[in-house]
């Protein structure tokens, strides 16, 4: 055990990360002292201090909304730090803007990436770094250095490729390019395996080992326990804007690490009994869907939900799992068959929407609360009604009977215990955590005999996960058929009791989640069927090269 | 960051917003040579200072509150309405048509007709911009624009043909004498008030009343419920089965009709005739009006008075000094610049200001990033 | 219709597609850059007005045309503060500055020339006069005297390509110029990713409220160049809200071109051609049909319209366009 309060302000505070590689006296390649940083009455961070050796990883761990990104938006020169300084290889350094930062050596690699759909990969690594007034020779310089630095780090990209056409794993390479470009010797990745496979995140993370021997120093922002673990050097724990410990990855645990996070005990597995699946709710057939551009991104997608059962479809985000929950939401049209209750919907035409689909014992918790499952400027309890407001019960006469909705939305946050319990506040104004139970409240009291469920936890604080976990299962066990669909895969293959894998329209296979692990679910996420054999990263990333899907749901 | 109270975000930002429009007008009036404050003095005495002041004022606000709340209904489901001009001179043409061809025994009915006929001729003309913007997302703005464009060349083409009274000028007989409405001396003289000669009339009242069914429509109903809604976040709207091709068209036949209905004020109430255009760019002052009363009928209502003041003090500057009308012009596009475009270099210092009171008592708050 | 008439009209198509052309390529930079702008209307009309007013007062028209260069400016300026800085709403912004300079140049006009809101009528120097190409005016001449039919071609060089102001042939110049910079220098590279990402270009270390500002003026340079063509080479001075809503088919001209320079000279010219036979109509009896004056007035609109609504369903604009753009991680 090696836990250091930072909040004594000692800068020696961290260890040593590699004990025998560096001397005592080597100077940490980024120190930062002291920083605090509010938004109005909201203190995102308090009198932080790290230090990160060079040729280290290290990683950054907390909970949405711990000021991890306030963090490193200061050091790439987003905001202005209200106190506290910056040191980059012992010098300290002011970074009022990201040509700052650039030219202190800080690359970053953004969650949601900064890049032009409609340029090239070649285009998009010169922005910002031309050579002069003229574009041709800066191109031409770029080319060659992209060639020389694909090749030193396994990082190939096709130079003329447009984003737009690249695979989102392909992008993240073209953002570390970017940052490598400019010369970057400290890499800043803020959840960058949000959006791969797990082989996808295993070759990033070979790449950080490479860049590592290189002895550029990397952090590693996520939340994910098991990344940091596999990768660190060392890990400091955010929590509340504050830095709870800073700690050798060496000398701690996923348990420890989680407790330090959340400020408690987790439990870091769902508690669910066997499922006893009964009949079938959700009968599916050949469904397709073609999308405004004409490209189809499900290719006939067959799948059952029982009674009593949870289906959870994995997949990498943009492989038409938004498009399924979407169609059999009504919000979007397809071709094919569906089967509710044993009775057909419509997928087209004026009897296709939302709406007609509620009133078939559809609920549907959607991916995207902020843009989709709530108005974010209506109070609380307008937001209780989104989707059901033409309920009798919500009107009276031609007008809507808003005393009702209140009286309703008061008990909907009252059992399930949404904070503040104001049904006169915004919803913008809840955590993300407290949105969602919002979302959850609203679909789950409807008793729907399907419910349609896309990434119910994420940005949502641990104590809401397990909160909304419980309440999924809770619905299972009351016999209600669920579709659950999740990028996350400890989310999938906790909560599950089947597996469907979701590749580029269609569906891979189905898995018992006893009978498979995350190795075997990654390679289906790659759309390799023949989980048994061999397989090299290449092949994986050959098939990954062109996934759909809507980008603005891919984080 | 929400530590505005809700007064400083409805009353204070707009009344600031309006005294620096009003202080670059003041400017501008300097500019041109002319004392500002005897400038706005002959304004205001000429717009409150007499019955005929206000008999004008809110004849002119009557006109300003059926285009404000136009473009008010519209913004709600973030449609931005260019087109209330084009609008209102086709209802215009709906208002003359049934005074014309309807021999009406009383004005009472020949004004239900008339509220019929403008409003149903208003949302036809709005009708394609929407439907072009439901389904061939077509912008609505540019797309209305140009049907202010048409609309004035249609009416030119009617006046010249079909619809012109004998005689040179291009405009339609007189309406018969029972379609002309009562005027506020009329009512004002039934109950023994001296009231001065001015075109002020009961659309006035059909106005108020447009007010509160608006109000109602937007607050109250679950299709003002589906237009916020929609106004908010399409995605939402889809996800909630809120129709956007539904929305888009019966908010804009909302919106039209209301342009529309200014036809009974103007050209039923005061012309009682139609001209080549009698609108007289009422709809553009729909847009301030609707910036300034953030979108609410009661301020819409209060932001009409507001010009209603300003176009009759403005024509009584004109007449006493030299300038010109042009002024109300400029004072228009100076609130629409500091209410709708330039809002935060206002609310910005403001609300720092409320977050430096406010964090004297702090409130916990979640951390949030 | 003889082969003469048709040379008039294109010529005249040419003479009225340049303002068009000005202000679209002005609205392409600003788009381009994420800024939407359906102040051109406005900016035109300032420039029209302060140009014919300082060429009036001065007998210069490059006095003229530097004057509205400059009142265009400082209303791309405006729209800049409050589009860029305070991140207000972009068509809001253009309405108000549509409006302010429709009542400002009334106003000026009346308290400086007192002539009903006009400049008063410029000539000689204060215009921007003609240009003859070298022997257009003896290929004329032969042509008027010799009536051979082969002679009839030389009325392309003489009548269309020959005789019009230096802004119409600085007009064309401006399409090449405007691709090489988009597409071929850095700043373009630059412009064209701020109106796509401003997210990109902010962490690639550029200033996205620097580049916006550039483009903003650009456009407000170009605007200019639209007005002071349309008060001292088209016209001969101005009159009140004499751009009628060229500002506005400009901008149908831009989406028409999918927001590409050389899409965009097509455009204008087709918007020009419009215009230049409505003009034709107003005097040409047809005989046997009859179509309305009116519906001639019309029709660059109802085009306009028709086209929006049909073959230009699928144009893309810049993705980051209308948004004010605010820092997030």
């Amino acid at each position: 055990m090696a836990f250091q309060d930072t909040d004594t302000g000692r800068p020696g505070a961290a260890p040593d990360p590699s004990p025998g590689n560096r001397g005592d006296g080597a100077t940490p390649a980024i120190e930062l002292r002291g920083i605090s940083k509010s938004f109005g009455p909201v203190q995102a961070n308090k009198d932080i201090a790290i230090r990160v050796m060079p040729g280290t990883i290290h990683g950054i761990i907390g909970e949405n909304g711990a000021g991890k990104s306030t963090l490193m938006s200061i050091l790439y020169g987003f905001y202005k730090a209200d106190a506290g300084e910056i040191r980059i290889h012992g010098k300290q350094t002011a970074i009022p803007d990201s040509q700052a930062a650039i030219s202190a050596g800080i690359g970053m690699v953004f969650q949601h990436f900064k890049l032009v759909e409609n340029f090239t990969v070649l285009e998009n690594v010169v922005l910002g770094a031309e050579d002069g007034a003229l574009l041709r020779p800066s191109l031409a310089k770029a080319r060659k250095l992209l060639k020389q630095l694909s090749d030193e780090y396994e990082l190939h990209v096709e130079p003329d490729a447009k984003i737009e056409d690249l695979g989102v794993g392909m992008q993240q390479r073209v953002e570390i390019l970017k940052a490598l470009y400019r010369q970057a010797d400290i890499l800043i990745l803020d959840e960058p395996t949000g959006v791969l496979t797990p082989a996808e995140a295993d070759h990033l993370f070979r790449i950080l080992d490479g860049l590592k021997r290189e002895g550029k120093t990397i952090i590693l922002i996520t939340h994910k326990l098991r990344e940091i673990m596999e990768t660190t050097d060392t890990v400091s724990v955010m929590r509340r804007g504050e830095m709870t410990a800073t700690v050798r990855t060496a000398d701690t645990s996923p348990e420890e690490l989680a407790e330090l996070m959340v400020g408690r005990k987790v439990l870091l597995r769902v508690d669910k009994t066997a499922a006893q699946p009964g009949a079938p709710v959700l009968q599916v057939e050949d469904l397709r869907v073609v999308d405004s551009q004409g490209v189809e991104r499900l290719r006939g997608v067959s799948l059952d939900v029982r009674r009593g059962e949870i289906l959870g479809i994995a997949g990498v985000a943009g492989n038409g799992q938004s498009e399924l929950l979407e169609v059999l939401g009504g919000m979007r049209e397809g071709q094919g068959r569906v089967l509710v209750n044993g009775e057909p919907i419509d997928l087209t035409g004026t009897r296709s929407d939302a709406r007609t689909r509620r009133r078939r014992g559809i609920g549907h918790v959607p991916e995207d609360r902020q843009r989709e499952g709530l108005i974010m400027n209506f109070y609380a309890w307008e937001n209780v009604a989104f989707g059901y407001h033409d309920d009798p019960a919500y009107n009276r006469g031609p007008l809507m009977d808003q005393a009702a909705i209140r009286a309703d939305t008061e008990a909907k946050i009252a059992k399930f215990d949404v904070r503040p319990a104001n049904a006169w506040q915004e919803a913008r104004n809840f955590s993300g955590g407290n949105q969602q139970k919002i979302v959850i409240a609203r679909e789950l009291e409807r008793n729907p005999d399907l419910l349609l469920v896309g990434q119910p936890t994420r940005g949502v604080d641990i104590g809401a996960i397990e909160f909304i976990h419980e309440q999924i299962v809770a619905l299972r066990d009351q016999g209600k058929a669920i579709l659950l669909v999740s990028v996350e895969l400890d989310e999938i293959m906790s909560l599950s009791d089947r597996i469907a894998v979701m590749f580029d329209g269609r569906l891979m296979g189905e898995r018992l989640p006893s009978e498979t692990d995350e190795r075997e679910l990654g390679l289906m996420m790659a759309g390799i069927s023949d989980t048994g054999g061999d397989h090299d990263i290449a092949e994986v990333e050959r098939n990954l090269a062109h996934p759909s899907g809507d980008p603005h749901k891919e984080s | 960051m929400d530590k505005m109270p809700k007064w400083a975000d409805v009353l204070l930002i707009p009344l600031l917003n309006l005294v620096l429009a009003l202080v670059v007008s003041g400017l501008v009036v300097v500019l041109i040579g002319q004392d500002p404050f005897e400038a706005m003095a002959i304004m205001v005495r000429g717009a409150v200072g007499s019955t005929y002041g206000w008999g004008y004022t809110l004849y002119y606000a009557t006109n300003f509150i059926f285009t404000g709340l136009a473009v008010a209904v519209a913004f709600h489901a973030q449609l931005f309405n260019i087109g209330g001009e084009g609008q209102a001179q086709l209802g215009s043409l709906g208002v003359a048509l049934v005074c014309l061809f309807v021999p009406w025994p009383h004005w009472s009915l020949a004004l239900a007709a008339a509220i019929a006929g403008g409003a149903l001729f208003g949302a036809a003309w709005a009708a394609i911009p929407a439907y072009l913007q439901a389904k061939r997302g077509s912008h609505i703005v540019i797309t209305t624009i140009m049907f202010n464009f048409i609309a004035s060349a249609l009416l030119v083409y009617l006046l010249i043909s079909s619809l012109k009274a004998p005689g040179m000028a291009p405009e339609t007989a007189r309406f018969p004498e029972a379609t002309r409405l009562p005027f506020a001396q009329d009512v004002f003289a039934a109950i023994g008030i001296d009231w001065s000669r001015s075109p002020l009339n009961v659309s006035f009242l059909v106005g108020l009343a447009a007010c509160w069914l608006v109000w109602l429509l937007i607050w109250r109903t679950r299709l003002g419920y589906e237009i916020r809604a929609y106004g908010q976040s399409e995605p939402a709207a889809r996800y909630a089965g809120i129709s956007q091709v539904k929305i888009v068209m019966v908010t804009m036949l909302i919106s039209g009709a209301l342009a529309g209905l200014m036809g009974i004020n103007a050209v039923m109430g005061e012309q009682q005739r139609l001209l080549q255009d009698n609108v007289l760019g009422a709809g553009f002052v729909g847009i301030a009006v609707s910036l300034m009363g953030r979108g609410h009928p009661v301020g819409v209502l209060l932001a009409a008075i507001l010009f209603g003041a300003l176009y009759q003090g403005g024509a009584e500057l004109e007449f006493e000094t030299s300038v010109p009308r042009e002024m109300i012009v400029v004072i228009q596009a100076l609130v629409i610049l500091f209410t709708g475009a330039l809002d935060n270099m206002v609310r910005d210092p403001v609300s720092r200001m409320f977050l430096r009171w406010g964090r004297r008592k702090p409130t916990p708050q979640p951390a949030g990033d | 219709m003889d082969f003469l008439t048709v040379i008039q009209i294109l010529d005249s198509t040419v003479r009225l597609a340049i303002p068009l052309l000005f202000a679209c390529l002005a609205g392409l930079f600003s788009e381009r850059a994420g800024i939407v702008d359906i102040g051109l209307e406005g900016k035109m009309l300032v420039a029209a007005f302060f140009s014919a007013a300082v060429a009036a007062l001065t007998g210069s028209v490059w006095l003229g045309l530097l004057a509205g260069i400059a009142a265009a400016l400082i209303f791309a300026l405006i729209h800049g503060l409050a589009s860029i800085t305070f991140r207000g709403d972009q068509l809001i912004s253009g309405v108000a500055i549509n409006f302010l300079a429709s009542g400002m140049t009334v106003l000026i006009a009346q308290d400086w020339f007192s002539q009903g809101g006009r400049t008063p009528s410029l000539s000689g120097t204060g215009r921007f006069n003609s240009i003859d190409l070298p022997g257009a005016n003896a290929l004329e001449a032969a042509h008027a005297a010799a009536e051979s039919p082969g002679m009839g071609l030389s009325a392309i060089y003489w009548e269309l390509l020959s005789g019009h102001t230096i802004l119409v042939y600085v007009g064309f110049l401006a399409v090449p110029i405007t691709w090489w910079v988009l597409f071929r220098t850095r700043f373009g590279l630059r412009l064209r990713a701020v109106g796509e990402n401003p997210g990109a270009v902010d962490t690639a270390g550029v200033s996205v409220v620097r580049l916006r500002y550039a483009a903003v003026l650009i456009c407000g340079l170009l605007s200019g160049l639209a007005g002071a063509y349309l008060a001292t080479g088209l016209a001969a001075g101005f009159t009140r809200d004499m751009t009628a809503g060229r500002g506005y088919i400009a901008l149908a001209a831009l989406i028409f071109a999918k927001w590409r320079p050389v899409y965009a000279l097509g455009a204008c010219l087709l918007f020009g051609f419009l215009q230049a036979v409505s003009n034709r109509f107003n005097v040409i009896d047809l005989g046997l049909i009859e179509i309305p004056n009116a519906f001639v007035l019309a029709l660059p609109y109802i085009l306009t319209v028709v086209i929006l609504a049909g073959f230009v369903g699928k144009a893309i604009p810049p993705r980051a366009g209308g948004q004010p753009y605010v820092k997030e991680r």
